[in-house]
């Protein structure tokens, strides 16, 4: 019953987006306008189906009804109800149907914030966007079918993988991430049909997406952060990135939509870069379908999964659509697409934003080689390679260094003219905190010359941005005698976007902090101990307590009490464990950590006896990666500072997504 | 016209420049630290080629090769792929579930007195997770200590 339900949602579904893109430009070609009605009810009614269809799944996961394939795949009677929920997008088939309902959902709000505007814009990113959902609706009644009947039905199921119900960021990385991958869509909805109106030439589709692009990156940037988190308290290593191919999926598009969003500006002031940043987004949507590919094909595991399931094909065919569509696009827009100004000055704040869209794209294509290269090798030269830490940090290290340094200059440079004597001013601050941020770093140990950088750039960016706000703050205070607080609120409302902007860059600069720090002066030890024996690291103390066991309805625990140790006094526990599914053949890691402001004690069991006499227990310090996190949700908080609608906006125009805040 | 046209040129001319010095820096750093998967056999029959160099050798472990020393915390087994084997020397505690015969990838250089020195060991599993086979009890090794000291 759930399964017809959901499964003939989503047919009727695809049937009413293909109408619905055949319907909106026969009615623009032939000026029925008032047919636009219907096609927006079009993309309205998709988001409804697809919500039953969405509601349809959880609710047959947890009525536990394994007469739904995925159902049966991923569901278990044992698993608890926030887990088995989550475990939505726990495996491919259910995760494309949270895709296809967060991209309805996009849907159905850019027609509803647009619907009153005049011209062929809106119509076109609607069908753009009914386009997409096609594909989508296709994968889900062709290889990626959640809704098969599983006859006889199963009494029980294996539950979800034992990684993705270990910790309850489960629930929080993988619905940002796809908030954020599927929300670029909406910018690369108004990017074609922009072009597909002809209407590329005016800008309109910039100033209607730039807050979407913002949203978007927005979760994307928490998506990120997020999943370093969850690879740091899950995984046991002690790290949070590793440049692993999953993990590059959803950083390659997050440095693409990085360069958008400071280029676009380069087009708002000065009307150059139109082309540019068009490819920009188009790229950014084409490198989240790609990146939904490799994580969700099978590709990067085996690449022989690929041949066998055929997922890959589809998303590979669609690739090809989106660039053959869109070359053909820009060709026949190609004399709307010229600038209609040009760089003025060296030193000019738009020059800045060219290095960083240049470092940027650099970087992205960086990842994206190193990423591919494996595939390619083994699909040309049949031998199996990895690209690893080195590759990577080789590369990307100078790369990220240059970016917190540009992260530094730019804000303190004029538009359109070179800086004057004024640069000096704002620049002097920031360097003298930057000499003195690389100094500690080296008086504290750091010898590699990019943690040296690192810090000397961070402290200098992190100075230069905050003096934004400050020299921004004193000039108001002037002028119109407000205290420093009224002048620093006026101040960011009045121009949200620049001083949210800002805001990001400090996160970002306490990301960058946080992981030269772990990464220079992280230091580890691992030990066996029998009960009442210490292991110090760091100037930390732990004593070994106990080694202990205890089921749990879904899994087993084991476990080892350790003591933190103040002299002869108790000062904290911290128990790291391990955890075993009754369905898996591994043990889950569930290290835990201990934070402080000045960084992270991390404790894994790594072994124990059976006979609880000793374990073996790796101790790791790592300084300030608390900073990471914080950093993360600075990030956040200087996208939501850009996005928040302005009250005149508000009152004046239809056309702003207001709605995109929440 | 011509200073418009000129512009064009030299900005061709730097994307160009760009583009091979991105590919020549790509390659090289490509060329220099990629990591070959191999198994034993295709290590030992590249010779004085795979002497210290970064591999991330692939097979099963040998039944009865693994020396795990909890007090000095190091780690000696072999990984075999049925016709060639290799000695490894780890240091640190072995995944819980590492036992003879089970599929690992070790991450490390051959040394020249023969023993593969791992940085990081694997156990084998994919990203799909598999449900155990008939006759595999996973609980049981940790049974015993849930009895012997349950809180």
């Amino acid at each position: 019953m759930t399964r017809l339900l959901a499964a003939d949602a989503i047919i009727v579904a695809l049937a009413v987006t293909l109408l619905g893109a055949i319907l909106t430009p026969y009615a623009v070609r032939t000026g029925r306008r008032n047919w636009l009605t219907l096609s927006y009810a079009a993309v309205y009614t998709n988001f409804l189906l697809v919500t039953v269809a969405t509601l349809a799944l959880v609710f047959g996961l947890v009525t536990h009804d394994f007469s739904i394939s995925y159902v049966a795949q991923v569901g278990s009677r044992a698993t608890p109800t926030f887990y088995t929920i989550i475990s939505l997008w726990g495996a491919l088939e259910g995760s494309i149907v949270f895709w296809a309902w967060v991209l309805a959902m996009y849907g159905a709000a850019v027609v509803w914030f647009n619907r009153k505007r005049a011209g062929n814009l809106v119509p076109y990113a609607a069908t753009t966007m009914l386009l997409v959902q096609t594909f989508f609706h296709i994968l889900l009644i062709g290889p990626a079918n959640p809704f098969q009947l599983v006859s006889p039905v199963p009494a029980d199921g294996p539950g979800p993988n034992p990684l993705l119900q270990n910790h309850i960021l489960m629930g929080v990385h993988p619905p940002l991430l796809y908030l954020g991958y599927v929300g670029f869509a909406v910018p690369f909805a108004f990017a074609i049909g922009a072009m597909l109106a002809g209407e590329v030439n005016d800008g309109d589709w910039i100033r209607l997406t730039r807050r979407w692009t913002l949203v978007a990156w927005g979760f994307l940037s928490a998506a990120i952060i997020a999943g370093m988190w969850w690879s740091y308290e899950v995984l046991g290593w002690g790290g949070y990135w590793a440049w692993d191919p999953v993990e590059n999926a959803s950083f390659i598009p997050w440095l693409t939509a990085t360069a958008y969003l400071h280029s676009v500006m380069v087009q708002e002031r000065r009307g150059m870069l139109k082309l540019w940043n068009l490819n920009l987004m188009v790229g950014t949507f084409v490198l989240t379908i790609l990146g939904t590919f490799l994580t969700r094909s099978g590709i990067i595991s085996s690449v022989h999964a690929f041949t066998q399931g055929t997922i890959g094909y589809y998303f590979l065919a669609f690739i090809a659509i989106v660039l053959v569509a869109t070359v053909a696009l820009v060709a026949g827009n190609s004399e709307k697409l010229g600038s209609t100004g040009q760089l003025d000055a060296p030193l000019s704040r738009e020059v800045v934003f060219l290095l960083n869209n240049l470092f940027l794209t650099v970087f992205m294509f960086t990842v994206l080689i190193g990423t591919l290269f494996p595939l390619v090798a083994e699909a040309v030269r049949g031998v199996k390679v990895s690209v690893g830490e080195p590759f990577f940090n080789r590369m990307t290290l100078p790369m990220m260094v240059a970016l917190l340094f540009l992260m530094g200059v730019g804000p303190a440079l004029p538009w359109k003219r070179s800086a004057g004597p004024e640069l000096k001013g704002k620049l002097t601050p920031g360097v003298i905190v930057g000499l003195l941020c690389g100094a500690f770093g080296i008086g504290a140990g750091a010898r590699s010359p990019y943690a040296v950088l690192a810090f000397t750039f961070a402290g200098f960016a992190a100075a230069v941005n905050i003096g934004e706000f400050v020299s921004g703050s004193r000039a108001r205070m002037k002028a119109h005698g407000e205290s420093f607080v009224t002048a620093l609120v006026r101040l960011v409302s009045g121009n949200r976007r620049r001083y949210g902007g800002y805001v990001a860059h400090l996160g970002i600069v306490l990301v960058a902090v946080g992981v030269a720090a772990s990464s220079t002066f992280k230091t580890e030890r691992e030990a066996t101990l029998k009960p009442g024996e210490t292991i110090t690291l760091a100037g930390k103390t732990l004593r070994l307590k106990a080694a202990w066991g205890r089921e749990e309805a879904q899994r087993s625990v084991i476990g080892a009490t350790m003591e933190l140790m103040d002299g002869q006094r108790v000062v904290g526990i911290i128990e790291p464990r391990m955890n075993y599914y009754p369905m898996s053949q591994q043990p889950v890691p569930t290290p835990q950590v201990r934070s402080s402001l000045t960084g992270d004690l991390y404790l894994n069991l790594m072994a124990f006896k059976q006979d609880g006499s000793n374990v073996t227990v790796k101790v790791i310090w790592e300084p300030l990666v608390p900073w990471i996190w914080v950093g993360g949700m600075v990030i956040v908080l200087g996208a939501i500072i850009g996005i928040w609608p302005t009250r005149q906006r508000t009152v004046r125009a239809a056309t702003a997504p207001q709605g995109a805040a929440t | 016209m011509t200073n418009k046209k000129n512009r064009k040129w030299a900005a061709l001319a730097a994307v160009a420049v760009l583009v091979v010095a991105f590919g020549y820096l790509i390659y090289g750093g490509l060329d220099s630290n990629v990591v070959y998967f191999l198994t034993p056999k295709e290590l030992v029959a590249k010779g004085e080629k795979g002497i210290d160099v970064p591999v991330r050798l692939g097979g099963q472990v040998k039944p009865g090769s693994v020396k795990w020393n909890d007090a000095t915390l190091d780690l000696r087994f072999a990984v075999t792929d049925g016709s060639g084997e290799i000695a490894v020397h780890s240091k640190g505690a072995p995944p819980q579930m590492f036992k003879d015969g089970m599929g690992v990838v070790v991450e490390g250089r051959y040394g020249r007195d023969g023993v593969f020195q791992s940085t990081s060991l694997m156990v084998k599993h994919s990203n799909e997770y598999k449900a155990p086979g008939k006759g595999e009890k996973p609980a049981e090794m940790y049974k015993s200590l849930i009895k012997g000291t349950g809180t």
